[in-house]
């Protein structure tokens, strides 16, 4: 019988040549983390336009006028484009159509009605008029002045309230009514481009005469939708507004506070479900007739079901990320039970696969093997795939279009996807892709498409080891450590959390030094998600700015809105 | 006649009925000889856009005959029914030229934008719709409208530019709210209030431009688009308000139906179906209603994923893992796929001629373009890429007709569309894809 070492020496040359680049990959990788422990002394991050998420809008509706209120719209945000693995940093990139807009506006205008209707009023706004029929500016400003600062995350300029009172009284006068006034100016609020997009905005930085750095409310708004994923509350906005954002002490005091908080659970989830690619869940369903237990609520259910496996991992237990690719504790659904094939349990509660489960961290859940599978039967390739793109940060390329894949026409003889897939390897135009995805995935293949066990495939036993990037393993668990023990996960998760928390996708020219200083620190405590959200949030380089992307036109009068505090 | 209530006839056309029964002849909505509006206005002209998935078995979809009468190949006997009101046009060529032959992509982008990608994630220019929405979609409450039939937001063949996609409608009762609850203004009212709150709605509006103004000039060059982009918008929304203030034109047609139920997630094809003719129901309701006048209908996406029960490969899958039987001279399965998007695409131009317009019915005024990824997906072809129009564009276009395009450019079919709106465009399409020739072939 052939041992691995055996069945690598036989491989064919892209596999020893891929192996080769490989181990090249992380000798390399290894040298640059050597560097030391101090933050690089010229680190900082891009100024950035990013346009809301979807969740972010809801967020920030929920948190200024109520859960209900955010409930009855709809995020009026188009999709966004995954941007070097995120969807948060093609954010930095998307435009607006005018079809867009309009529907930006129909939710303004279904938010504010709701906002001002009698249900509301009372609650959310701050004062009574003089009379409900008529215009009363100051109260109307008092109103605009409160929601303003928290929807255009800084103070208002008083001329802007002024503005908008001024929209208000003039709408109250035509309608007879005060708060029919006050919803056109909250409308035209929340079409305001400072808030569906989130502006940086960039001032001088004392420390370093000649450089630049965040504003203290963009700096707010930044570490809010990082670690929040939603807009600064008022404790954060005064910190800005205070100066305490801007000293080293102060920061530190806020993204602690910011790191206790019962909505870091928010952020993190955020962060995991964008950088697992879970967008795919919104459209994810399975062949009824192959998969009857697994219907829409099962998959919501998967998705959930890792979200809580991995707050409970990196932030409730503060364990070592790399775990969570091994960790058997996980949480449990009624519906999900059914495809595990465990006994029923009502609502959600905590679960742990036993020791000898074959069930063993993320890539055994159903969310990962589910969503990349296809709807009637898994995939070894889109799985193996996955892996290596969401979890290792490495780019598949796609196949080349001019495959030929008359050999895997009439495979039905062929019982299993190893056996199929192994075809590919013998086109020296598909071996190249396949080699670095298939081994993965086929580890995984004792899971069908929808996630449930399978000891065969067509009554044919399946061989279940391979090897990823050197290291062999006989089992999934063996994939599972092997992924765990992997130099590129850690350095992927840093790299996504850089990304996300700073609003756009690393530079190769810029970000290499900063990222092997966070990985080290990352490496140096023990592999802990808080430990790294604290250090991406605290560094220089979160709060300092390479240059103001001003072309020609430099603008040096304070923007319409801002205060002119420091 | 009685019993026999507009709602009643009207809803019977929703739901797919071929039979075209006269509706009651209302003057107040036309002139006497049922070619305008009874206002004087011309009936309005309407373009529209449909796609499906991984193109054709050739051997079984292109007719052999050319022009008139064709035959009408097993891959597309369902077209019977509607085959008066289209034209297939075949062995036309999208050329990608320099730029990489990019798997289900260059295809649709040639097609929809004349220019061909570079890279898979490049959409250069602007899609076609929203160049013909910039002349005729000025008059409506939506510059334009886009629905698919995937149930996933992410697929559209509609952009603005490489950053700004127009995100489809996907689910039937979202659509149905967008379009009917709200701001809409039944323009069959028997009285016209305009709503007080559009006109101050409108005068805020010059603060919010005034604030897009400003934050523009202090960004760099890529950020300033976006934020000109959003200006732009704002500015749309201007003119959108601007109509509202205007009482519509009575629409023979325009009734509203019943609040749809949504449907769930999945892409087997009967439930694609199922949701096709939803969306078409409520997108060509916005038409009738003259709520939109450009509107996209995504039936499949590139790289098509739907599935068929029992069969264990996706479309895309199948049309790569599938052999060709010689005997059938296709891959069955994919043809499977390819048939149910032809009964699709008959049920899209059936749905059009049931609404009745005038003397005659929609496709009178209307011009479809339909598109697909691919020619042979098998090999990725993209020589040869078939496509389809429909509707007469106000007289202007014969139908019924077979084209062969000699291996012609097929963005002239595009360049056909722009000018029979109006457009007065010189040329369309970069490089090989360039065209000043529209086809003449279906021109009255």
């Amino acid at each position: 019988m052939l041992t691995h070492y055996d069945k690598l020496r036989s491989r064919s040359a892209p596999g020893r040549l891929l192996l080769m680049a490989a181990f090249l990959a992380t000798v390399v990788f290894l040298a640059n983390c050597s560097s030391d422990s101090a933050e690089p002394a010229n680190s900082a991050s891009s100024l950035r336009v990013r346009l809301l998420t979807g969740q972010q809008y809801s967020n920030m509706i929920a948190q200024i006028f109520g859960v209900d209120i955010s409930d009855s719209v709809a995020a009026p945000l188009p999709p966004l484009t995954r941007t070097d693995g995120l969807l948060a940093s093609g954010a930095a990139f998307v435009g607006v159509t005018s079809d867009q807009i309009q529907q930006i506006q129909q939710a303004a205008a279904t938010v504010a009605a709701k906002v001002v209707d009698e249900t509301h009023r009372d609650f959310l706004i701050p004062c009574k008029p003089v009379s409900s029929s008529e215009a009363d500016s100051a109260c109307a400003a008092r109103f605009l002045r409160v929601a303003g600062r928290l929807l255009y995350r800084r103070p208002l300029h008083e001329t802007k309230v002024a503005e908008l009172a001024a929209v208000a009284d003039a709408a109250a006068d035509q309608a007879a009514d005060f708060y029919a006034g006050l919803a056109i100016a909250l409308e035209a609020m929340l079409i305001g481009p400072e808030v569906v997009f989130i502006v940086d905005v960039a001032e001088p930085d004392p420390e370093r005469p000649g450089q630049q750095r965040l504003d203290a409310y963009s700096l707010a708004s930044r570490l809010s939708f990082f670690l929040w994923n939603a807009a600064p509350d008022d404790e954060l906005l005064l910190a800005a507004e205070s100066g305490e954002l801007q000293t080293s002490e102060g920061l530190r005091r806020v993204v602690d506070r910011m790191l206790t908080s019962a909505r870091l659970e928010d952020g993190v989830r955020a962060f995991f479900d964008d950088m697992m690619a879970f967008d795919e869940f919104g459209s994810l369903a399975k062949d009824p007739v192959v998969y009857p237990m697994v219907t829409g609520a099962t998959l919501a259910d998967a998705r959930e079901q890792t979200l809580r496996t991995v707050v409970d991992h990196v932030i409730t237990r503060n364990q070592d990320y790399r775990d969570l690719f091994t960790t058997r504790s996980t949480f449990m659904s009624m519906n999900l039970a059914a495809v595990y094939g465990i006994p029923a349990s009502n609502g959600w509660i905590a679960y742990d696969f036993p020791r000898d489960s074959i069930r063993s961290g993320l890539l055994t859940q159903v969310s990962f093997l589910a969503a990349h599978s296809h709807a009637v039967r898994s995939s070894p390739t889109l799985r193996g795939k996955a892996l290596r793109e969401l979890f290792l940060c490495q780019k598949v390329p796609a196949p080349p279009p001019n495959v030929d894949f008359s050999l895997l026409e009439d495979a039905g003889d062929l019982k299993t996807a190893r056996e199929r897939l192994k075809i590919h390897s013998t086109n020296p135009s598909c071996a190249g892709c396949h080699l670095i995805t298939d081994p993965m995935g086929l580890a995984l293949e004792n899971f069908d498409g929808a996630g449930r066990y399978r000891a065969t495939e067509n009554g044919v036993e399946l061989d279940i080891s391979g090897e990823l990037d050197g290291t062999l393993y006989d089992d999934v668990d063996g994939l599972a450590t092997a992924l765990r023990n992997h130099p590129k996960l850690p350095y992927c998760l840093v790299n996504r959390m850089y990304a996300y928390g700073t609003g756009g996708p690393v530079s190769l020219r810029y970000d290499r030094e900063i990222l092997a200083y966070f990985l080290q620190r990352f490496s140096g405590h023990g592999y802990k998600v808080p430990d790294l959200l604290r250090d991406i949030a605290l560094s220089q380089a979160f709060s300092r700015v390479r240059a103001a992307p001003v072309a020609d036109t430099v603008e040096t009068q304070p923007r319409q809105i801002a205060l002119s505090q420091p | 006649m009685s019993k026999l209530s507009r709602r009643r006839v009207l809803k019977g056309m929703l739901n797919g009925s071929a039979v075209t029964i006269a509706l009651p002849f209302l003057n107040c909505f036309l002139n006497e000889n049922g070619t305008a509006l009874a206002s004087g206005a011309p009936l309005p002209l309407r373009f529209g856009t449909w796609s499906w998935g991984l193109g054709m078995s050739e051997a079984i979809f292109v007719p052999k005959k050319t022009g008139a009468n064709f035959d009408l190949p097993l891959e597309i006997a369902s077209l019977r029914p509607v085959q008066k009101h289209i034209n297939l046009f075949t062995n036309y060529h999208v050329f990608k030229d320099a730029a990489p032959n990019l798997c289900h992509h260059s295809g649709w982008v040639i097609l929809r934008s004349g220019i061909a990608p570079m890279t898979a994630e490049n959409r250069p220019g602007e899609t076609i719709d929203v160049t013909v929405a910039n002349k005729i979609g000025n008059n409506t409450r939506f510059r334009s409208l886009s629905a698919t039939a995937t149930g996933d937001v992410r697929d559209s063949f509609s952009y603005e530019n490489g950053n700004s996609v127009n995100a489809p409608e996907w689910s039937p009762l979202r659509f149905y709210q967008r379009l009917f609850g709200g701001d809409f203004q039944n323009p069959n009212a028997a009285t016209f209030t305009p709503d007080p709150r559009v006109m101050v709605r409108k005068s805020s509006l010059s603060s919010v431009l005034e604030e897009t103004r400003s934050l523009s000039k202090e960004l760099g060059t890529d950020d300033r688009a976006r934020l000109d982009q959003y200006f732009t918008g704002l500015r749309d929304l201007e003119r959108r308000f601007d109509l509202q203030l205007t009482k519509p034109e009575p629409r023979e047609a325009c009734i509203v139906t019943d609040r749809p139920q949504d449907l769930p997630s999945g892409l087997d094809a009967d439930l694609v179906a199922r949701r096709h003719r939803m969306m078409t129901d409520l997108m060509l309701m916005a038409v009738a209603c003259d709520q939109t006048r450009v509107f996209n209908m995504f039936y499949a996406s590139a790289f098509s994923a739907t599935t068929k029960p029992g069969y264990d490969k996706p479309h895309h899958t199948a049309t790569h893992e599938e052999a060709v039987v010689a005997a059938e001279q296709c891959q069955p399965n994919v043809s499977w796929y390819t048939r149910r998007a032809m009964e699709e695409w008959a049920y899209y131009v059936q749905a059009m001629a049931n609404f009745k317009e005038g003397d005659g019915n929609l496709l009178d005024n209307a011009f479809i373009y339909a598109t697909t990824d691919q020619s042979f997906a098998k090999i990725h072809g993209i020589e040869g890429i078939p496509m389809f129009s429909a509707g007469r564009a106000g007289g202007r276009v014969r139908t019924g007709l077979h084209i062969d395009g000699g291996a012609s450019p097929g963005c002239r079919l595009g360049y056909t569309a722009m000018r029979l709106m109006g457009l007065d465009v010189p040329s369309w399409g970069d490089k090989s894809n360039q065209t000043a020739a529209e086809i003449s072939e279906i021109l009255v």
